[in-house]
């Protein structure tokens, strides 16, 4: 059984955080706490699997973990979990978040946490392994966003346009547009 | 209506969604907490629009804010509103917001069964694998047992997707709603041999999780695994069905035999090496449980330890890890083919990882022998000083002692190394073993005589520069070698050299810093040492003439009565109360000093503290009766009345403690009651009839008798062991040799030499005789050690205590595990039960509906209950009869090939058996694997077994006719 996955970034702000058991959101958020603060230490070239944190199960629960750039997933799986095999899922995990955002970075995981999400809800239910084949995963939230969209419709043009008009980000452009660098301007001009 | 959704709508259009939600609390970076509480608000005002868009983007903000740590159980209605949505985006939002914030506890949920049952009916099946994917996260007992036969119904569902996600749900049912087991499982065997893999595998998974609690149940499924293990490409079932498997194996041996054959072939032909370590692992699993008789295997442990080596020499260092892990599994039963792989695992203690060094120090453990542990514990000792981390040297400090002390000491051969390296441990810094440096002090200084004088001697030495071990606030539990110092030098008084200086050294005015418990001993010690020295100087009766020797005890007197009170102003009470006593004492002993009164006083003291201590088993009190007509519930004194419980203590101090303050009150008190004499006499009095009830009670280690002989068996062998000990010394601690004892090393240095060039001479020719040398007169310790604890284990239950463990542990299992074994002799009853509650249970929650409803449901049921019952039928045959083959199949190819006859009986035999009780079924094939493993002769066995037969005879036909009928089913 997994008994939790947590994807957090570098200075452990939580990034998706679904638990196969109940904690209370104080307890949830002192487990990202410490489970960072047990990833965080190691080197990127030591082995995957902790045992420990006292948080989250016993003697019998290892933390498995991958660090992709600036996220660490970690899955805090029971004995019952093949090491190697959770190891693979968590590659399959990303591969899949890749595939579905193109490129995937941890800004897609920071505005699509209810994506990220569904796509997980594919791959594990209730704490077991529902799909490990990617192309079958791929397919199923695909038809899902289909049956999405088709909802959408007309009726959620209007919220569409402004969410995109939203996503410009005006400010942010002016900000970006690109002056020519006048001093500069000035020295070429030679009289 | 219209212009009010069209206002709805312009009105959404402004409302922050989720992106908004995140990218404004990125910008408020500051004041987040400020900004999210106004986002609350907002939300707030949201969900109480009636717009479902607007709620749903609400509730999809309500889920990001709960992962930042927020409570938003407040909003679990409108997490429902948004969830009964038609539209599947808001639905998905919903379930989402659900499975995250939702609970088995939740109250609301008593609302959502009827919306989860419509969707998981629904036409869509991504509705459907919605509803699946909430349910499972917050299912409650009452929604598993509602929703159990609409779950079921998606187990024949013709989309696999749906049957995956049944599957996989049919277990969280399980947990939640036992009584289904026995009721689907039948379903659920069925899928294990679905036409999609993917099913398949979640089938797989669930009969794995089930069998991992108790896996004696789900025996009979073996073939069925077996057959999927052998056919299957899916390295993901293949992983847990080999897992499952090696959990399967302890329970039948037989298994395990015809199982090393495909998985030595997996483990030669697979590439994924995810496949091949569960192989591995597995096989040691069988190897455990299989681990007499069979000589052949030896070349499996081979092949294991083989690829396990290049696992560990793997620059990946998560395949090192997990080949260290296993490592230390086959370590349990075959050491000797792990041993032969010592230089790896030491080199796995240098690298930089620390669970990597975490597993080569557990496989230490099984490594080391008499010849190698002192060069092991020197490795680990350098470590402990590189070490950053304190949980490491932490986990390196208690290795070293677990290895040194395991089966008794049973590696050291030199107790003077392995104190002067318990000694050299007490240095490290903010360690949390104190205590456990001080126990291993203890027990050797209690169990190995010999060694006594020496300890002694290295503990006077601790004692008297104990600043540098309480020096530091950071070391405090390391002071707890104090204690196990001040109780040794105390109690071994009579090998001190220089009692005059400890006792000094134990009534420094640092102590008062110490520890209550501490000090308690220190005073108590000091009174031993005092004893001893009043006893020493000067035999008692000269003492009044000899005037140099009574200046001496005078002096020695006045310190003593001068360094007490300190003690006595503890503010421990423990100490409080032996220090005022003591100092009694010696106030008493210094009055008859001057009055020259004091010839034998000294043994007097003494004999306050006499008697041998000895080792006590950990769970010797424990095996104590309680005397009869002892009640230990009963109260002593009635409980005062909850209400003036507070008043009456205070109440009835006074009384205690008349005069004064606290500590005048009990000088006074001992003053008043003539403290010497009477307690000497008491205490001798209570000791001679605590004796003589211990001599009468069966459960005491025989002290007085035994006692006797023992210490007479001391005497005797304490000069001679002292001799040998010393050549050995000469040889060995130069490798271990503590900074703190060079001089001692010193003398012996130059004879330590030599005695290395002999070896090396003689490791050439004769290696192990040089071993049988070094063990042959340290036998004498090793017995002494050994003794009192087999004693001890003599009158001790190891087994209760296993029970007492395993009984929480187990109690869960239990319940899943007892519906099944019933399904096995009454499949028909159960499933009417079944569907009775069932049915039940949907009239709770369709209160409303009609009789019509109702009635549709129950014929729409009807063909189901069918088809169970006719599952439950043949399920029965063709589990137990296969099973029969299976197992058979396989004696055959292990044993005799010329038992064609004895086989059939033994599977006629077998069967009735199996139909008649599941309890005789366990108990015969316990008797058998007995058998088996006493008689390897097939005939002998079946004969065994024929005696058992004649009781289930009549069953025999109906067995065969089942599996007549079980052939018709198959054909």
């Amino acid at each position: 059984m997994i008994k939790a996955i947590l994807v957090f970034n570098n200075h452990g702000k939580p990034r998706l955080s679904k638990f196969y058991q109940y904690f209370n959101e104080d307890m949830q958020q002192q487990i990202i706490k410490e489970t960072f603060q047990l990833v965080s230490k190691r080197d990127d070239n030591v082995c995957n699997f902790l045992e420990g944190g006292s948080l989250i199960g016993g003697s019998d629960y290892k933390l498995i973990y991958r660090h992709y750039a600036t996220l660490y997933f970690v899955f805090c799986v029971d004995s019952s979990e093949s090491e190697l095999g959770i190891l693979d899922l968590i590659q399959v995990f990303v591969e899949t978040l890749d595939k579905c955002f193109e490129n995937v970075c941890e800004l897609d995981l920071i505005f699509h946490v209810d994506k990220v999400h569904y796509i997980l809800n594919e791959l594990v239910m209730g704490g077991m392994v529902l799909e490990t084949n990617m192309s079958e995963i791929l397919t199923r939230i695909e038809e899902q966003n289909k049956l999405e969209k088709l909802e959408a419709g007309i009726t959620a043009a209007p919220a569409r346009a402004v969410s995109a008009v939203k996503n410009m980000n005006l400010s942010q452009q002016i900000k970006d547009i690109k002056l020519p660098d006048l001093p500069q301007a000035i020295k070429d001009l030679k009289f | 209506m219209a212009l009010r959704k069209v206002k709805g709508n312009l009105e959404r259009m402004f409302d922050k969604n989720l992106t908004d939600l995140v990218r404004g609390i990125r910008n408020n970076k500051d004041n987040e907490t400020k900004f999210i509480a106004q986002c609350i608000e907002e939300i707030k005002l949201e969900l109480r629009q009636e717009n479902i868009s607007v709620k749903a983007n609400a509730v999809a903000k309500l889920t990001y804010l709960q992962m930042m740590g927020y409570d938003v159980s407040w909003a679990c209605f409108n997490v429902i509103e948004v969830m009964s949505s038609t539209k599947f985006t808001y639905k998905r939002i919903g379930y989402l917001a659900a499975s995250q914030t939702f609970h088995p506890d939740t109250e609301v949920l008593m609302l959502t069964t009827n919306m989860v049952r419509k969707d998981l009916n629904s036409q869509s099946q991504y509705e459907a694998g919605l509803a699946l994917s909430g349910l499972s996260c917050f299912i409650s007992p009452d929604l598993a047992r509602d929703l159990a036969n609409d779950i079921m119904t998606l187990l024949s569902s013709t989309r696999p997707y749906l049957r995956k996600k049944a599957v996989l749900m049919m277990y969280k049912v399980f947990l939640r709603f036992p009584e289904a087991l026995r009721p689907a499982f039948p379903r659920l065997k069925e899928k294990l041999e679905d036409p999609d893999s993917g099913v398949q595998s979640a089938a797989v998974n669930v009969v794995c999780e089930l069998a991992r609690k108790n896996p004696k149940n789900y025996l009979s499924l073996a073939p069925v695994f077996f057959k999927l293990m052998t056919t299957s490409t899916n390295n993901w079932m293949l992983i847990k069905i080999i897992k499952l498997f090696g959990a399967l194996t302890p329970l039948e041996p037989r298994l395990g035999k015809k199982l090393i054959e495909p998985l030595t072939n997996l483990i030669h032909s697979t590439s994924a090496m995810s496949l091949l370590y569960e192989c591995i692992n597995t096989v040691i699993a069988v190897l455990i449980s299989i681990s007499s008789g069979m000589p052949n295997h030896s070349t499996s442990i081979q092949l294991c330890v083989q690829k396990l080596r290049i696992l560990i020499e793997d620059s990946d260092q998560n395949l090192k890890y997990l080949g260290l892990l296993a490592m230390s599994k086959i370590l349990k039963t075959h050491p000797k083919s792990v041993q032969s792989h010592k230089d790896l695992i030491l080199q796995c203690l240098d690298d930089k990882d620390e669970s990597i060094r975490l597993r080569a120090l557990d496989l230490l453990y099984g490594m080391v022998s008499k010849k190698n542990l002192m060069e092991i514990v020197k490795k680990l000792m350098i470590h402990m000083d590189k070490a950053e981390g304190t949980s490491y040297r932490d986990e390196l400090l208690s290795k070293i002692i677990e290895i040194c002390s395991q089966n008794n000491y049973q590696h050291i051969t030199n107790f003077e190394w392995y104190v002067s390296v318990l000694v050299e441990l007490t240095r490290m810094e903010g360690t949390k073993h104190g205590p456990l440096v001080a126990n291993q002090l203890l027990d050797v200084a209690i169990r190995v005589a010999a060694i006594r004088a020496f300890v002694v001697a290295q503990m006077a030495l601790l004692l008297d520069n104990s600043h540098f071990i309480t020096g530091f606030s950071q070391r405090a539990s390391m002071c707890e070698v104090l204690f196990a110092a001040a109780w040794i030098c105390g109690e071994f008084s009579e090998f001190l050299t220089d009692p005059k200086a400890t006792l000094e050294a134990l009534l420094r005015a640092r102590v008062s810093t110490l520890p209550g418990h501490i000090q308690a001993v220190y005073v108590q010690n000091i009174m031993k040492l005092y004893g001893r020295i009043l006893t020493s100087s000067g035999s008692d009766a000269s003492m009044d003439e000899d005037m140099v020797a009574k200046a001496a005890v005078e002096e020695v007197s006045e310190m003593v009565a001068a360094r007490l009170p300190s003690f006595v102003e503890s503010s421990e009470l423990e100490v409080q109360e032996r220090a005022s006593c003591a100092l009694q004492l010696v106030k008493f002993v210094q009055k008859q000093l001057t009055k020259g009164q004091a010839a034998g006083l000294g043994a007097e003291i003494v004999s306050l503290f006499d008697g041998e201590l000895n080792p006590v088993a950990p769970k010797a009190q424990k095996k104590v009766q309680v005397p009869e007509g002892l009640d230990l519930d009963e109260w002593i004194n009635e409980p005062p009345p909850s209400e003036s419980s507070d008043s009456e203590p205070e109440v009835q101090r006074p009384s205690l403690f008349a005069t004064g303050n606290a500590e005048n009150a009990y000088v006074e008190s001992y003053q008043s009651s003539k403290p010497a004499e009477l307690t000497q006499e008491e205490v001798q009095r209570n000791r001679e009839a605590r004796q003589q009830e211990q001599a009468c009670n069966p459960n005491y280690l025989k002290g007085g008798g035994k006692l006797e002989s023992k210490s007479g068996m001391f005497d005797v062998a304490e000069v001679p062991v002292a001799q040998l000990d010393l050549p050995v010394a000469l040889k060995i601690p130069g490798l271990a040799s503590s900074d703190h004892y060079l001089q001692k090393q010193k003398q012996t240095s130059s004879k330590k030499k030599v005695s290395t060039k002999k070896k090396k001479k003689s490791k050439k020719h004769k290696e192990s005789s040089d071993e049988e040398e070094l063990a042959a007169p340290l036998h004498v310790v090793n017995t002494d050690v050994g003794e009192m604890p087999e004693g001890a284990t003599l009158s001790d239950g190891m087994d209760d205590d296993n029970n007492d463990l395993n009984d929480p542990h187990r109690a869960l299992d239990v319940n899943l595990d007892e519906p099944l074994r019933a399904e096995e002799t009454l499949p028909v009853r159960s499933h009417r039960e079944a569907v009775k509650f069932e049915v039940t249970g949907e009239k709770k929650a369709k209160k409303k509906s009609s009789k019509k409803e109702e009635k549709v449901k129950k014929s729409k049921k009807q063909p189901i209950m069918m088809d169970l019952l006719q599952n439950g039928e043949h399920t029965n045959a063709p589990t137990e009869e296969p099973s029969n083959d299976f197992w058979l199949d396989h004696a055959e190819y292990e044993a005799m090939p010329d038992t064609s006859q004895s086989k059939l009986q033994v599977e006629e035999n077998e069967k009735p058996k199996k139909k008649s009780s599941s309890k005789t079924k366990e108990k015969s094939k316990e008797k058998k694997k007995k058998k088996e493993k006493k008689v390897i002769n097939e005939d002998s066995l079946v004969s065994s077994l024929a005696v058992e037969a004649p009781t289930f005879v009549p069953d025999l036909k109906q067995t065969m006719s089942n599996k007549d009928k079980n052939v018709l089913i198959v054909s």
